[in-house]
């Protein structure tokens, strides 16, 4: 069957068996491997991406259910070559260890400071509670996010003062809500 | 020496925020890794790439009567379809082990556990593999299992290993350490003796990432590329080339970027070697990447210890003595990764961190129909089962005594000048500071407080428990004569190589699975030659392009490989004494190292920075007789003792007296592992060990039905805790370093894996203490707590 949806801001159609997971589609067939796969049963969350916005595990969505809808992965979290503060902030309070829960760990963080830009721990807790991290203890993940919401998209990391215009990294927010 | 002063960044360095050397500095690693660029082992695309699926046993103990795969081989993309009996003709059916065992490959005359590998089949693409996989059909003839570990050598238990000519029971080893009689002369005239059961129940590291492998032999040349989910690739190929005859110097293993590995992938498993078959037998590269069914169900477990702990202490509270007896259960096959010399790992270091008069310990090990394994989950070979049964004994007879458990311990630990510390099992303890360490801890939890706190709630009946551990490590295997691995000694290598315009690689044998060794590396030789971080590359994971060694586990590659990358950068400064002499045309005598460049002493100005040095090895300089024109070294580190970190750790739970449901409040880690390189991943790695211990203390366990039916094997029945289930960490810390390491640092990986599930035991049956409950297994989940509550305790196995 084929099916097209928009990845990245990019249009893609391509032609597929219908029983094909969207995440071995956007792994093999669009050869993004930046999101992973990790357990089959929708615990893990490894395989987290943003559908219209919302994170969704793709280890339990048939690609031909992503038809028409907008998928963002992480490679479409930093934009034009400014890493998104959700990116940044991992890389700044060690919300990382193997990096392999960490895509879908961001997705989710963007999508939570999307809709709550100044979450407290609880809820960010609470945004990744489906997701499995084995290396960090999650503490550092939530500093990661902390960060983020503290240096919105438009910080200027040279000046440390935060810009209203958006920025660079204001065409993040306007890809997620388009 | 003991400080709690962090290093701190050299300002010297014109960055005051970048550490040239020791300090927190962010990871090299991580640009890739937010970017969604790493490389995992899924992620190797090869031209022409096809991809394998296993098979596995639905029983777990049976005669195989037929394998057919008519069906699967007429698929129309599927090219091979390999069952034992074809490996029987390559005579591959049966690969040694880590544990002088052998392991089936496949299955060639019986299956022993439940989801062991029975055929595998190549196809064009990942889903029809798994179609050709419904295609075989197979023909069991059932028999009786094993599954009790306690009935193993049951006259009469059927025998599981009937393979081994002449084997007549499940018995794998029987191995003691320790005075037997002298213990039994403490026991028999102490004040007081305690005893129990303790059960560390089986577990399993389920790293984010499943095993998986790429394999590519190319026929022309005889040349095997082999990449693969490993923790120790330099042991892999030599073992391969022992396996399966391909000269060792036609194997190249690439291990790419781990998705956490926690010893989960220290062990060859059967599907790395079916990749091999499988690319030999269609001529083209082969994946095979195993589901996580198949990694909780099939490769490395850890623990399964069942330990019959006894203590014994004069009625003022001195500890005198520790024994114990251990049931261990390795599964159907001996594959445990570990020394040669230490079949029950580095258990003996249960005496703890206690001035003792006497030890001993008895292991016997058991064949059973479930998985092999044992060795794995962050356990530094074996210490989390030893920690865990002294930790518990020690707050046992706290318990008996009416003594505090924290105060039991102060009275009890190795000063600080009796170090080094031989203890009564051989193991001779580095360094050691204990009581600063407690004492800290208590200062941050606030121990008195939460005792006064406790006994309010408790007189509301709210059961609030406090609970304390105190561990002793022994990690950094090892000194070659003592330790090693199928016959190779733990040692490694480190080669360094400074490019003409300073900027250098260094080329280490361990392999990171997340702990960041492209950035402590860089740093341990940015703080011996003062060049910045960012300047040198650590290569790792390819034994085409890396020095020999045994690579990641144990908690080894600070205490080893660290070692070796000090002291090839010693070896490299050293060097540039020379070249730098000749360079300012003195002598080597008459010059002065501070921090990046040598100077002639009494005039700084005159001096050589390592990159005016490099480009000088590399240009037209003069070199004195017997130096190369470079600025290259390399070394083999072999240890000359473990090293042996420690640590305080306290827990405080609230339990719920109506549901028995544990919740961790706080979780205060104090912890000494020497000198501290980056504080910053030092501290990640504490977090995730503590995560470990909540999971294993609350949720985790490998269960089995009777049949042998395995009742963990996906994430909706192993569990594993979220951030919901965790506190935030609160972590402190002393430093005393290694007096032998060359930077006095110990290791940290483990420790909080290690330590921190008896305290959270220690807590939980402190909070049920007004119920009587003096003891209780892992996992402390809300139905086991709850039959605690009523006096119905019981062995989760």
């Amino acid at each position: 069957m084929q099916i097209s949806m928009t990845v990245n801001g990019d249009e893609v159609t391509r032609e597929i068996e219908p029983r094909v997971l969207l995440v071995h589609f956007i792994r093999e067939n669009l050869g993004l491997t930046g999101t992973h796969w990790g357990c089959d049963t929708s615990n893990c969350g490894t395989c987290v991406v943003l559908m219209d916005g919302q994170p969704v595990k793709s280890c339990t969505v048939l690609a031909a259910m992503a038809d028409g809808h907008d998928i963002r992965t992480v490679e479409g979290l930093a934009a034009g070559g400014t890493l998104d503060p959700v990116q940044q902030g991992f890389m700044e309070e060690h919300g990382l260890q193997c990096g392999f829960c960490t895509p879908g760990m961001m997705l989710t963080a963007r999508a939570l400071l999307d809709r709550n830009p100044h979450p407290d721990d609880t809820e960010i807790r609470q945004a990744i509670s489906g997701q499995i991290c084995r290396c960090t203890g999650y503490a550092t993940i939530v500093r990661s996010v902390q960060w983020a919401a503290a240096h919105p998209p438009g910080w200027d990391t040279e000046t440390g003062a935060g810009t209203d215009d958006g920025g660079a990294g204001g065409a993040v927010a306007e890809e997620v809500t388009a | 020496m003991t400080t709690t002063q962090e290093h701190a960044p050299n300002p010297a360095a014109g960055d005051p925020g970048r550490p040239i050397g020791f300090g927190r500095l962010q990871r090299k690693e991580d640009p890739r890794f937010v970017r969604g660029k790493g490389t995992y082992i899924d992620d190797i695309v090869l031209p022409g790439m096809l991809h394998g699926a296993i098979l596995r046993a639905p029983v777990a103990h049976a005669r195989l009567v037929s394998i057919d795969t008519t069906e699967a081989l007429a698929h129309p993309k599927v090219l091979a379809v390999i069952t034992g009996k074809d490996l029987q003709a390559l005579n591959l059916a049966w690969a040694p082990t880590l544990s002088a065992d052998v392991q089936a490959v496949l299955v060639t005359d019986k299956v022993r556990f439940q989801g062991q590998e029975v055929a595998f089949a190549v196809a064009e693409d990942r889903y029809a593999a798994r179609d050709a996989l419904e295609l075989i059909d197979v023909e069991y003839d059932m028999l009786p299992p094993v599954i009790d570990a306690r009935r193993a050598l049951d006259p009469g238990a059927p025998v599981i290993r009937d393979d081994v000519e002449g084997r007549t029971d499940n018995r794998i080893f029987d191995w003691e350490i320790g005075d037997a009689a002298e213990t039994e002369a403490v026991f028999a005239t102490a004040d007081v003796v305690v005893a129990q059961e303790v059960v560390y129940p089986r577990v399993h590291p389920a790293p984010m990432e499943t095993c998986g492998a790429v394999a590519d032999f190319d026929p022309i040349d005889g040349r095997l590329t082999l990449y693969e989910t490993t923790q120790a690739p330099h042991a892999h190929r030599t073992l391969y080339a022992i396996v399966a005859g391909i000269p060792e110097h036609k194997i190249r293993i690439v291990s790419p970027d781990i998705g956490g590995g926690f010893g989960n992938k220290v062990g060859i498993y059967p599907g790395y070697v079916l990749a091999v078959v499988g690319s030999i037998v269609t001529g083209k590269p082969v994946k095979w990447v195993e589901d996580r069914s198949e990694n909780l169900m099939s490769t490395s477990f850890a623990r399964d210890y069942i330990m019959q702990g006894e203590i014994a202490a004069t009625k003022e509270g001195k500890i005198l003595a520790v024994r114990t007896n251990v049931l261990a259960d390795h599964g159907a096959f001996n594959a445990t990764a570990q020394p040669t010399k230490n079949p029950a790992g580095f258990f003996s270091i249960f005496t703890g961190s206690y001035d003792l008069q006497a030890a001993y310990c008895k292991v016997t090990g058991v064949y059973t129909n479930k998985a092999p394994g044992g060795v794995a989950y962050a356990c530094s070979f074996r210490v989390t089962e030893a920690v865990y049964l002294v930790e518990r004994m020690v707050d046992i007879l706290a318990r008996k005594l009416d003594m505090d458990p924290a105060e039991l311990r102060l009275k009890n630990f190795i000063k600080p000048e009796q170090f080094p510390y031989a203890n009564k099992t051989g193991w001779v303890y580095d360094s050691g500071n204990y009581e600063p360490a407690m004492r800290l801890s208590m200062q941050m939890a606030g121990y008195e407080d939460l005792r006064r706190e406790q006994l309010e709630k408790r007189e509301r009946g709210e059961l609030m428990g406090i609970g304390v551990s105190f561990f002793t490590e022994t990690v950094g295997a090892g000194p070659r004569k003592h330790f090693d691995i199928v016959g190779l000694g733990m040692a490694d290598g480190a080669e360094l190589r400074v490019h003409p315009t300073g900027k250098a690689v260094v080329r280490i044998s361990v392999q990171s699975q997340g702990q960041g060794h492209e950035t402590t590396f860089a740093q341990i030789v940015a703080e011996e030659l003062g060049i910045p971080p960012e300047s040198i590359d650590v290569v790792h994971g390819d034994t085409d392009q890396t020095p020999f060694g045994l690579g990641t586990y144990g908690s080894r590659s600070t205490p080893v490989s660290g070692g070796a990358v000090a002291l090839v950068a010693r070896k490299v400064r050293d060097k540039a004494r020379f070249i730098a002499a000749a360079m300012l045309e003195t002598r080597p005598e008459d010059l002065e190292w501070e921090k990046g460049r040598w100077f002639v002493k009494g005039d700084p100005s005159a001096g050589k920075t390592i990159a005016e040095i490099a480009f000088g090895a590399h240009g037209t300089v003069a070199l004195p007789e017997g130096i190369d024109g470079n600025l290259d070294a390399e070394v083999t580190y072999d240890p000359p003792n473990l090293t042996f970190p420690f640590g305080a750790y306290i827990c405080v739970v609230d339990v719920d007296a109506g549901t028995g449901h544990v919740k961790v409040r706080r979780f205060i880690a104090v912890d000494d592992c020497g000198t501290r390189i980056n504080p910053m991943i030092i501290e990640g790695q504490v977090h995730g060990g503590l995560t470990d211990g909540v999971g294993m203390a609350l949720m985790e366990i490998i269960a089995f039905d009777e049949e042998g039916n395995c009742l963990s094997s996906s994430f909706m029945d192993y569990l594993i805790p979220t951030a919901m289930e965790v506190p935030d960490w609160e972590t402190g810390f002393t430093v005393t370093p290694s007096p032998h390491h060359p930077i006095g640092a110990k290791g940290i990986g483990e420790s909080a894996t290690v330590g921190s599930p008896p305290a959270i035991v220690n807590a939980i049956v402190d909070a049920l203490a007004p119920y009587g409950v003096t003891h209780m297994d892992m996992p402390c989940t809300p139905a086991r707590v709850w039959e605690a509550m009523q006096g119905r305790a019981r062995p989760p196995v």
